[in-house]
């Protein structure tokens, strides 16, 4: 009955990471993709507990769990160091619109041109 | 002892999915860090607690060790994920992210 418990949990933690994913892949900042990237991480950290329980060996589990912990909050401070030196994320965007628009409006010269 | 390991978890659970809701819903960037760095500290503390104690059912010297371990996550994450989520708005705040005003776009 308690296994039961534990596995829907589990389920219901990994359908939360999959909802949490549209952050990180449509995310309209950089600032979104890391802190969906920092919520999957903790998510992922109470996942491996609960994995653990299911395998009956949660004293290896736990250790893992530790590291994982750790290399999250330091991918996350690591990530936000990079986009702080890095500048600004939107201006950077709209300077590639701007060379985008730019581009396709030259080529689209000389397709009326000759006619 | 297994009861109140599943309240825990439930409880926690129940979180895990508000901050997922937040995320996916709430109009800017800081909104959004308020929901995830709050709501998901306290879930995944919950959770282990409650892990924690479900551990303990048979008690040994073993389980009590692994249990104290478990609590070490605990406090690692009660410390980490504020500060995270502390470093994520400064950047925000300096790279130019700019705040949701009533009746602009959602973005």
């Amino acid at each position: 009955m308690a296994e039961h418990f534990i596995l829907t949990s589990s389920i219901i933690l990994i359908l939360l990471i999959m909802i949490s994913l549209i952050r990180v892949v449509g995310g309209p900042t950089v600032g979104d993709r890391i802190l969906g990237a920092n919520v999957i991480g903790t998510k992922t950290t109470v996942l491996l507990l609960l994995i653990g329980i299911l395998y009956e060996d949660l004293g290896m589990f736990v250790d893992i769990a530790i590291a994982y912990a750790l290399l999250n909050f330091i991918a996350t401070l690591g990530a936000t160091k990079f986009f702080l030196r890095r500048g600004g994320v939107y201006e950077m965007v709209d300077e590639v619109i701007a060379q985008h628009e730019e581009v396709t409006a030259d080529a689209e010269v000389p397709k009326g041109g000759p006619s | 002892m297994t009861i109140v390991a599943s309240i825990f978890i439930l409880v926690g659970l129940f979180f895990f999915a508000v901050g997922v809701l937040g995320i996916l819903r709430f109009p800017d960037f800081y909104s959004r860090l308020h929901a995830a760095g709050k709501s998901d500290s306290l879930a995944a503390v919950l959770v282990i607690v409650g892990v924690a104690i479900y551990n303990l059912q048979d008690f040994t010297l073993a389980n009590l060790l692994v249990s104290f371990k478990i609590m070490l996550i605990v406090v690692f994450i009660y410390v980490a994920s504020p500060t995270a989520t502390h470093a994520l708005t400064k950047a925000a705040l300096i790279i130019g992210i700019k705040p949701w005003e009533k009746g602009k776009e959602r973005r």
